[in-house]
Parts: structure tokens; sequence; C-alpha cells
């Protein structure tokens, strides 16, 4: 359960653009978490509450938005999704790919402030 | 009350990336093989790095970090190997990042070590998400867990580089499905090098020492790029 760890270092970030801002009063955090990250949605959720407690996101909503795993076929060129994450082949025709397009994210992807 | 949204678009591991990219370039400039160790607890890690720290000790400077949640137990096993071995403890955190990494390194002269291997904290999900600089990662799967484990958790095996399969020994007798094993690996971590290896027996440990060799030749002619 790193979930905890990801937490606190979300916060120390976003603490930091807080900063270099000119102070933020935070009222929601949108995360963009890949599905193949190894950070569980759920998990983090329950971390942020406890993380936050006592530092300047206290009582701040957290909101994730689900990267989908999406390859690179070599053989038809495209990006596709796998069947599973932990299937990684191309659902057209089968190929096994290994370059990652999209899923890893954990990026904070904006902070909603009170104007 | 009205909100705006303030866009950042930063990633959480920044940090940790930037540290470990530098902790790359570090080792590659001194010419050190870096490789990393995962599993589940209790899957062999120890006693594989053993082997590995023996076999390579006979005519290479080898050094081991060791991270565990607590004891030294693990570290003082390998120093029958090598002296050159630091534990790092990470009290309640499931991982090692780079930042523990680059501490435990303090003082250590790389210049003077051909090989150095990170053993992460026995665990197959928190570790995945935190580079730690190494050249190579290993992920180790016992042939007592099952062959189902790559399917459990893709993620660690997707962001590691070989796949291990340890205590081939105990294959027989714990009904150990190779094929399959080997099926689900290639699954999630398509064209991904598999090893099966006994420590005990010393059985598949060759071909290990081989990759490794050549791992550090090809370290030592990056090296040679990047100083000219």
């Amino acid at each position: 359960m790193h979930e905890l760890s990801i937490a606190i270092s979300m916060i120390d970030q976003i603490t930091e653009e807080s900063a270099n801002r000119g102070g933020l009063d935070v009222e929601a955090v949108h995360l963009r978490l890949g599905v193949f990250s190894g950070v569980d949605k759920d998990a983090l959720l329950f971390a942020w509450e406890l993380a936050c407690e006592g530092s300047c996101l206290e009582g701040s909503r957290l909101v994730i938005e689900s990267i989908p795993l999406v390859i690179y076929c070599d053989a038809c060129q495209k990006d596709r999704v796998p069947p599973s994450v932990y299937q990684l082949s191309c659902p057209d025709c089968g190929t096994p790919g290994q370059k990652i397009v999209t899923g890893r994210e954990i990026e904070v992807a904006s902070l909603e402030v009170v104007a | 009350m009205t909100t705006r949204m303030v866009e950042v678009r930063a990633k959480v591991l920044k940090q940790n990336d930037l540290l470990a990219r530098a902790l790359r370039e570090r080792f590659r400039r001194e010419g050190t093989c870096v490789v990393g160790l995962v599993s589940s607890p209790g899957s062999g890690k120890t006693a594989f790095l053993e082997k590995l720290l023996a076999g390579l000790a006979r005519d290479a400077r080898v050094a081991a970090l060791v991270g565990d949640l607590a004891t030294e137990n693990d570290a003082e096993r390998l120093r029958r190997a090598t002296p050159n071995v630091r534990q790092i403890t990470t009290g309640t955190v499931c991982h090692l990042d780079a930042q523990m990494v680059e501490k435990a390194l303090e003082e250590w002269r790389l210049d003077r070590i051909d090989f150095l291997f990170i053993e992460n904290v026995g665990n197959l999900v928190c570790p995945s998400s935190y580079d730690l600089g190494e050249e190579l990662r290993f992920v180790l799967l016992s042939a007592t867990e099952g062959e189902d484990k790559p399917l459990k958790y893709p993620t660690i095996f997707n962001s590691s580089d070989v796949a291990i399969i340890t205590k081939m020994d105990l294959a027989e007798a714990a009904e150990f499905d190779l094929p399959a094993a080997r099926r689900n690996i290639e699954s999630v971590r398509p064209g991904m090098q598999v090893f099966e290896v006994s420590a005990k027996t010393g059985n598949g440990m060759q071909a290990v020492f081989d990759l490794l060799h050549a791992q550090l030749a090809s370290a030592r002619q990056s090296q040679v790029a990047v100083t000219r």
C-alpha cells in the first residue's frame, strides 16, 4: 500500500505549486491515474483524506480520472486497447505489443480553486 | 462559492523520476552495471542474490543494497559473499525510492564497483511505480508461488526487464506448470527474457551470469561513449 506515499508526494507538489502562484485555496484536485500505474484508485482516495489532515489541503476533494491502458500495435500501426491489463496484445490481430501509449499516468491535471 | 480551474499537469513522481535519471547517468558515467530485484516476500530473492554475488565476485567487484521493512538479517547473509552490502531499512514504507538509494550510496566509490544489485522490499505492487535508476530490473517468481502470479501483478512484470523463475528444484513437487508460467509472462510483458534457476543446486545460474557479463560489457562501452 504505497498510496499514502503517493498522496504525500501529491500534497508536497500542490503545496509548492500553490506557493508559486501566491497561495491557492484548493477545493478539489483532479488527478489522471492510469490503470497500469500500480496505484489503486480506492486506496488512494482513502489515503488522501488521511494525508491531507493538518495540511493546507485538508477538506479538499480528490477527483480521479482513470486513464485506460492503450498499446501501440506494430502490425496494425495503430493505438489499441488490449483485451485486459494482463493480456498486452492487439484486440484485432492478436499481435503482442509492448509499447505503452497510455495507462501509466500518475499526474495532477488541475486544481479547482476558490475564485 | 465560485471556483476556477488552474491547470497544473505535473507528474506526481517527478522528483523521484528526476533523481532516478540522475542516478542512471551517474551509474553509466562510473561504468557500474546496476540491477534491481523485485519479487513477493519469500520468493528466494536473497538466496538468488547470494549466489549471484558469490559467483560474480570471483572475477568482478560486487556490491548490494538490500531493502527491508526491518532487520539486518538479509544484509548479514549477503556479507558472506562480499563486505560491500548495505541495508536500507524502510520502516513502514513498502518500497524503495530513488532518494533512499542515493542516500545509501553515500561514500561508496562506484568506479570501484562492477555490479551493484538493489534488492527491493518484498512486494509485487508498490515498487512498480518507483524508478531507482537501475539499468535492468529482474522480477523473481518462485516455482512454489504458482504460475498465475504474472497475471495477478501485471504492472510489476511489465515494468521489469527480465523474469527469473526461482526454486526450480521444487517445481515438480509443487506441480509447477512451467509452460503456463512462460505464457503468462509473455502475456503481460511480450518479448520478456525468462531464466529458470535454482539457487540451491546452482542450475541455470550460468545463463544469468552470462547475461550480466554482457550487460557489464555494454555498460563499459557506453561509459567510453559518455566520457569521450
